[in-house]
């Protein structure tokens, strides 16, 4: 069977079940899912967080993201993934993103779906406004987000 | 050219999009920036460290010297921040 690829940047909620449900409906090659989930965090540094808005450059961030789908599907035997972002205004405790790889043996999929998150926090065209009591600040870019992305290009 | 600002680049420039026609001498994103950065201080201003400046030209990243002829579309923004 085909591998099964799907990348979705919406505003609405995701939900996870359904999507591990749609990516391994009808098929019994599928040994291992991973499921990776990014949520709005209510706090950063001790200051207190009341939403992040996320913007995104409509277009690119699809294209990015199926460059690294495309990457990750060449680099590992995976079956299928999904990844879905959202834009707009997120509040604490809610989901951002969703990574779910499937592949017959659960190694692949783990390193695949580190792979993708890697280079979504770093390549992906998505950008991050936290709402606090001072105002609203642009989040900044951390190195550490460049470092865990570049270990995937040493041999 | 189109050229597209993201996040404070366009919170700073003030403007999400715009049309350029840059003359032939500006040959590069870096020479872009540079000329972009002389259009006024709301430029200046969002250019002031363009090294922190990322670039992509019809929706793939490039590196400062990437040269720009044929580019239908030229977009400027931060280090990203999403996942």
């Amino acid at each position: 069977m085909t591998a099964e690829v799907t990348i979705r940047i919406q505003q609405a909620d995701f939900d996870i079940a359904r999507e591990i449900a749609a990516l391994t409906k009808g098929r019994a090659d599928i040994g291992a899912v991973v499921s990776f989930s990014g949520i709005c965090r209510g706090s950063e540094g001790g200051d207190a967080i009341a939403a992040l808005t996320l913007e995104h450059y409509p277009g690119m961030a699809e294209a990015e993201i199926g460059r690294h789908a495309e990457t990750a599907m060449s680099r590992w035997p995976l079956q299928g993934l999904t990844v879905i972002h959202r834009v707009g205004r997120v509040a604490p405790g809610e989901n951002i993103v969703l990574v779910l790889t499937a592949s017959q043996h659960r190694q692949a999929a783990f390193e695949a779906a580190e792979f993708l998150m890697d280079y979504l926090k770093t390549s992906a065209p998505f950008w991050k406004r936290e709402e606090n009591a001072a105002g609203t600040d642009w989040v900044e870019a951390r190195s550490h987000d460049d470092a865990a992305a570049a270990r995937w290009t040493k041999s | 050219m189109k050229v597209k600002y993201f996040a404070w680049v366009r919170e700073r420039i003030g403007k999400a999009e715009e049309t350029v026609e840059p003359p032939a001498d500006v040959r590069t994103v870096d020479d872009l920036i540079g000329w972009l950065t002389q259009r006024g201080e709301s430029y200046a201003y969002a250019f002031e460290k363009p090294r922190v400046i990322r670039a992509a030209i019809d929706h793939s990243h490039v590196k400062p010297d990437t040269m720009i002829s044929g580019a239908r579309e030229i977009a400027f923004f931060p280090p990203m921040t999403g996942g």
